[in-house]
């Protein structure tokens, strides 16, 4: 019974999947064609080449095919897998995006859950004592943060730690001059810390206020008040009543940030010359790489698209209140 | 204030009384549209007593403050909420601490309905409450027992609010006062949406508390199943007292109830006259100079539309009304 | 209990009732505001004077913000940007509330309509909002053009959902079905009936947009996007001051993003405040 739900769930949601990257392709196809780039400048970049070389390339890469034909080769390529060949990387788009996604993935994982747990922490405190000098320096904070521009944060951490201190290297993810090989796992950690450190303190903003507001509702709700009139009080009504309704909403809320986490990644690994897919997204867009940049819209909405469904799933199939809801309908 | 203590001393008192108010009066502070603030007044002037042995009703129409009143004596209200006048327990004054303190020892509350029950949490957990780890197994014991005494199966406990049926979370609703032993036990509209049997099960739980030394308070808009049980009956109107009642005065034609306002509840009633009172009751906000029933009273003179008169004992009752003597 | 209720006046503005304080924190914050985009307009005019004696100065009473390696001085640069970022932002907010005012509207004709809209927002929310900003700028054949554009084209969804929601609230109204039983069109119902229901959520959401707008901006312009690089962006100092941190010139980064952050905060607090005029409840807290 509830694996027969679980599994018409998963359908429903395979064949939005698919039908929104169909969308996604089509659109983002469309929206790069109206652009007056030339895909051949873009992979010639400075180098010199005689004419007729310039005519093979512009047949390779169908500047003269009509765009209709022009989508239906890149769509059929991508159903067989293949997403083409970065122009500025020259290797297949789907090397380039696994290499680079896999960096991201690292990296936001780690603001994420250091950003969520924080935040967390920060909501129930600043919930609990509404009102208080404590609630207003939370508040005060998230307001900030919320205002902060991601790239300036980062700027600031850099110039404090890397310039001032000394403490982290001046970017890139593996040392100038030292072979991918040799590369410590130290080193990768050591280039970690600030821009994970930077997503973090950014991240905290939201899912605190959240957390606040909901804890407060919480509070203000009927079965709180019954915990009270049956003599529950402080951290531990707090923690019976509070944390138990704020925890699914708020982590629910967590998953719905992916789309946000991945613009911020963007920003930090530019300033952090951290090389992840973030990076590779802002260089593909400034050189033109279309083929590269319409391969990481494509993996970025599935990214997303994922956030969303376990979102989804918490919603549906774990908080009880609405397995039952279900049930009788 | 004495002079009230000898007016209360007069009514039929087989036990001494547990809790005490004497001229509570309750109001919000409370911002209108464009931030403007107001103070509405909910309850005011109003003076009641509960003894032990005893069940008294708080009868009044739905939506007039008599959940605040519970609320008030457990000291749950929000925060914009301001309360005056004095409140005894057992002879001390129970102040805000004090309230603190005694919620889920002495004082219980029976709540309306399952929201007061946390959404996600098991049963068994929200009756057993918060308790020490050491204490556990003997409330769980506890809770066994008086799950099989209302009659709730062993599968209830492992249950999430929303999947108990009405006349199930009415006694689970009861189970968490009756784990808490406590002595003063106020039931917030305990009858609404009950079938007849379930009613009368539920209300011989209120007789049993009482017949076993609690004091109750039932607060209900149910003046019928009122009577059904309760030993005095307290008439809330607009926010204060007009009368209490003896349960015995509740008959004929009404020609022992005191204030014309529960002569014309008792004659509304369908095996009695059925005739309903015109009117309706003064809004919140509303203010009045005189009595607060001027607007309604078939008895009116003219010096009623001049300051509201004061509680006055009459007859082994209570009374808030000039032409009674 | 009367405590509480004290607290409240005890702060900063000693005597005044809370909705004067309202009302002061949005007219103060408001005229600062403008008075930027203002002196931003009167400065345009203007080249910044180069002036290589006094390049890379720390701040000083002449120079409150430093200057650059051009001698140009950081406090007028950060005027300007600050200008153009606000009216940058404005224009992409008036865009992003006319289209969400457009779908919202047309979402309450009927359930094709509302389903077509709420798959649009859908659609745009599916790709991460700075990658969509990039890709339609790039569509727009970039410059400053395609970035306003980018920005202008992506911030209605999150509007349109509480604007459809507020539309489904709305309809189960009676005087709803009573107006569509006199034979009134849904047009007609949507224009005269839901529209000045929407208004004050419209102007608070557009409101609110305008600090999203602001640092979407800045942000692209930051990667390299639009832009080009002699516009005296807050985005395009800070990419520039990226390349002489190791030098030291903290000054160059430091001041143009505090005045951003400013900004930004200063159109959330009218944001919030005028919500809190508008629906007393939230006072309450």
């Amino acid at each position: 019974m509830k694996h027969a739900k679980l599994g018409f769930f998963l359908g429903k949601k395979t064949i939005k999947l698919i039908s929104l990257l169909v969308v996604v392709c089509f659109a983002s196809f469309w929206i790069v064609e109206q652009s007056p780039i030339d895909p051949v400048r873009a992979y010639i970049g400075e180098m010199s080449i005689q004419s007729e070389q310039k005519a093979k390339l512009d047949e390779y890469w169908g500047v003269n095919t009509p765009v209709q034909e022009k989508f239906f080769n890149w769509a059929g390529k991508l159903l067989k897998g293949d997403f083409g060949v970065s122009l500025i990387y020259r290797v297949p788009v789907i090397d380039v995006i696994k290499e680079k996604f896999t960096a991201s993935l690292i990296l936001m994982a780690c603001s994420w859950l250091i950003s969520g747990v924080i935040g967390f922490v920060l909501g129930i405190i600043a919930g609990m004592k509404n009102g208080t000098w404590i609630d207003k320096a939370i508040k005060t904070y998230c307001y900030i943060l919320t205002a902060t521009p991601t790239f300036w944060l980062a700027l600031l951490l850099l110039m404090v730690f890397s310039v001032y201190l000394g403490l982290f290297p001046l970017g890139f993810s593996v040392p100038i001059g030292v072979a991918a090989a040799n590369v410590t796992l130290f080193d990768k950690f050591q280039h970690l810390i600030l821009p994970a450190l930077t997503l973090s303190l950014l991240g905290v903003a939201q899912i605190a206020m959240f957390t606040r507001e909901k804890l407060i509702k919480v509070l203000l709700s009927d079965y709180v008040l019954f915990a009270k009139a049956r003599g529950e009080k402080g951290l531990d009504l707090i923690l019976r009543h509070g944390v138990r309704n704020v925890a699914l909403p708020a982590i629910t809320l967590q998953f719905l940030g992916f789309s946000e986490l991945f613009g911020g990644a963007a920003l930090v690994e530019q300033v952090f010359s951290y090389p992840g897919i973030g990076q590779a997204t802002v260089a593909a867009g400034l050189r033109s790489d279309v083929p590269l940049l319409l391969g990481i819209v494509i993996f970025s909405a599935i990214f997303v698209f994922f956030g969303n469904l376990i979102a989804d799933l918490i919603y549906e199939f774990i908080d009880p209140r609405l397995k039952q809801k279900e049930a009788m309908l | 204030m004495g002079e009230k203590t000898e007016i209360y001393s007069g009514i039929r008192q087989k036990t001494e009384a547990l809790l005490k108010i004497k001229d509570m009066s309750l109001s919000f502070i409370q911002y209108t549209s464009g931030l403007r603030q107001t103070e509405l007044k909910v309850i005011s002037g109003l003076s009641m007593e509960a003894h032990k042995g005893e069940i008294l009703a708080v009868v009044g129409s739905s939506g007039s403050g008599k959940s605040l009143l519970a609320h008030a004596i457990l000291g749950i209200l929000p925060s914009n909420a301001k309360l005056e006048g004095k409140m005894e327990y057992c002879a001390c004054t129970l102040t805000q601490e004090k309230k603190e303190e005694l919620r889920g020892k002495e004082l219980a509350l029976i709540p309306q309905s399952t929201t007061y029950l946390d959404p996600l949490m098991r049963i068994s957990d929200q009756v057993i409450g918060s308790v020490e780890e050491e204490n556990e197994g003997l409330r769980k014991k506890l809770q066994r027992k008086i799950f099989r005494k209302y009659d709730l199966k062993p599968e209830v406990e492992r249950m999430f609010p929303h999947e108990l049926s009405g006349g199930m979370t009415r006694r689970v609703l009861v189970s968490t006062a009756v784990i808490s032993s406590a002595k003063l036990i106020i039931a917030d509209e305990p009858t609404p949406g009950l079938d007849d049997k379930t009613l009368k099960e539920t209300l011989s739980y209120f007789r049993d508390m009482a017949n076993n030394g609690c004091a109750v308070i039932l607060i209900t808009h149910d003046i019928e199943a009122a009577l059904k049980i309760s030993d005095k009956i307290a008439i809330f109107y607009a926010g204060t007292i007009l009368e209490v009642a003896n349960v015995e005065d509740f008959k004929n034609d009404g020609e022992y109830l005191r204030h014309p306002y529960t002569r014309a509840l008792w004659n509304a009633l369908p095996q009695n006259k059925f005739q309903a009172i015109k009117g309706h009751q003064p809004m919140q906000d509303e203010v009045t100079d005189g009595c607060i029933f001027y607007e309604r009273c078939s008895k009116k003179s003219e010096f009623c539309s001049k300051g509201f008169p004061n509680l006055k004992r009459v007859n082994g009752g209570l009374v808030r009304c000039n032409n009674v003597s | 209990m009367s405590s509480a209720i004290a607290m409240g006046n005890k702060s900063l503005f000693q005597g005044l009732n809370l909705r004067q304080k309202t009302i002061l924190i949005i007219s103060f914050t408001s005229i600062l505001l403008f008075a930027i985009v203002i002196i931003s307009l009167f400065l345009a005019g203007n080249a910044l004077p180069t002036n290589f004696e006094s390049k890379n100065l720390a701040p000083s009473l002449e120079h409150p913000f430093g200057t650059d390696w051009m001698g140009r001085d950081m406090f007028v640069r950060t005027l300007e940007g600050l200008g153009l970022s606000i009216i940058i932002g404005a224009f992409a907010s008036l865009i992003s509330t006319v289209l969400t005012l457009i779908l919202g509207l047309f979402s309450s004709l009927g359930k094709t309509a509302d389903s077509f809209v709420s798959w649009l927002v859908d659609l745009f929310l599916s790709v991460p909002h700075l990658l969509l900003i990039i890709l339609i700028s790039i569509g727009m054949g970039g410059g400053t053009k395609g970035v306003i554009i980018g920005v202008a084209l992506t911030h209605w969804p999150s509007l349109t959902r509480v604007v459809r929601a507020e539309i489904k609230q709305l309809k189960t109204q009676e005087y709803l079905h009573i107006s569509k039983n006199l034979g009134n069109s849904k047009w007609w119902i949507a224009t005269k009936h839901i529209l000045p229901h929407l208004s004050p959520q419209i102007l608070l959401g557009t409101i609110l947009m305008f600090p999203h707008a602001i640092l979407h901006e800045a942000s692209v312009t930051f990667l390299g996007f639009g832009l080009s690089p002699h516009e005296p962006a807050i985005g395009i100092i800070l990419s520039e001051a990226m390349g002489y941190l190791s030098a030291g010139y903290w000054w160059l980064a430091f001041f143009p993003g505090l005045s951003l952050l400013i900004v930004v905060l200063a159109f959330d607090m009218i944001g919030e405040n005028f919500g809190k005029l508008m629906n007393p409840k939230m006072a309450h807290e």
